[in-house]
């Protein structure tokens, strides 16, 4: 009774915070909007039994994609009036992309039901008394899983590097203090040192 | 909606989130119904020390805070994977051990590439 009332909190918070992220002018209270969807998703997942997957749905989508989403909207420098001048122009396109989608998901949707070839689990979940959700991901994602592990983190190196390459910007004009030269400077090359005898001055 | 042991651990958490959203919304409301308004354009006006506002407060800003966020979103993943890894350590062997010191030493090359291109450097 009350996981359900629960669980419908959260659906309904879901469903209400998601629509504001489209339907909102001020593109930041979209990204806010979208932190209050994240949230509630990651309560979901906790009622589902998946407590790391919602706890890596906070830390990770609510603490730094967001972030980097505000930083995007906040990077832009969005036009409202030239954006509502191109609604007309591209709500031709955008309602066949749009319908494309609904059609798929609800050919999906008709078509849904599992395989009668294989009706046994590869890897069945775990039971949730004995082993904690966090365990059972960790002792498949390492060793039964090994390949896609590595290759999230060729993907993680990727966008490392892309990240760098797209936006790291030198300064021509910067005036940092570059240790190593000062460092290597020669003292003889740079100082003269002057015996200066009482009343003669210097030439 | 498996687990109730689960779930009642999560009761202190839902106590909290009560108590912090009903006094917030308190403390808010009751200003906001207890004092007077009576608003001009004066007052409402955007107050920048005594100046008129100088510009839009939506300004754009370096792109390098946008590198320095993405650089720390991939180590944040990257101890997200730790994790699960540190408490399974036990059970997947050196074969998962090893695994994961590849992962690392992959990410590590990254972190050596981005030092040395001075992403690290706020100049």
């Amino acid at each position: 009774m009350i996981e359900a009332i629960f669980f419908y909190v959260f659906s309904a918070v879901l469903i209400g915070s998601a629509a504001w992220v489209i339907s909102s002018r001020n593109p930041v209270h979209s990204v806010l909007a979208l932190i209050l969807a994240f949230f509630n998703a990651a309560g979901l997942f906790v009622m589902l039994g998946a407590e790391f997957l919602a706890m890596i749905m906070v830390i990770v989508y609510v603490g730094a994609v967001a972030v980097l989403f505000l930083f995007v909207v906040m990077m832009l420098d969005i036009d409202f009036v030239k954006l509502k001048a191109g609604l007309v122009k591209n709500a031709f396109v955008g309602f066949i992309v749009g319908g494309v989608l609904l059609a798929e998901f609800v050919w999906m949707y008709l078509r849904w039901g599992m395989s009668q070839v294989t009706p046994h689990v590869m890897m069945p979940t775990p039971d949730m008394a004995q082993v904690n959700n966090t365990q059972a991901l960790g002792m498949v994602l390492y060793t039964h899983y090994v390949y896609l592990f590595q290759i999230s983190g060729l993907i993680l190196l990727v966008a490392m590097i892309g990240a760098i390459t797209l936006t790291h910007r030198r300064r021509p004009d910067n005036r940092t203090q570059k240790v190593a030269i000062q460092v290597a400077r020669n003292p003889k090359d740079v100082l003269k040192v002057e015996k200066i005898t009482s009343g003669s001055g210097v030439h | 909606m498996i687990a109730t042991d689960l779930l009642t651990n999560y009761f202190p958490i839902v106590v909290f989130l009560v108590i912090a959203t009903g006094l917030s919304m308190l403390m808010v409301g009751v200003s906001f119904l207890a004092a007077k308004q009576k608003p001009d354009t004066e007052k409402i006006s955007a107050y920048e020390c005594g100046f008129e506002a100088f510009a839009d407060a939506r300004m754009k800003f370096d792109v390098r805070f946008y590198l320095v966020s993405i650089l720390f979103i991939i180590f944040d993943l990257e101890v997200a994977f730790l994790f699960p890894w540190a408490i399974t350590l036990g059970k997947i062997g050196l074969y998962g051990f090893w695994s994961m010191m590849v992962f690392l030493g992959v990410l590590t090359v990254g972190f050596i590439y981005e030092w040395r291109k001075g992403a690290l450097d706020w100049e």
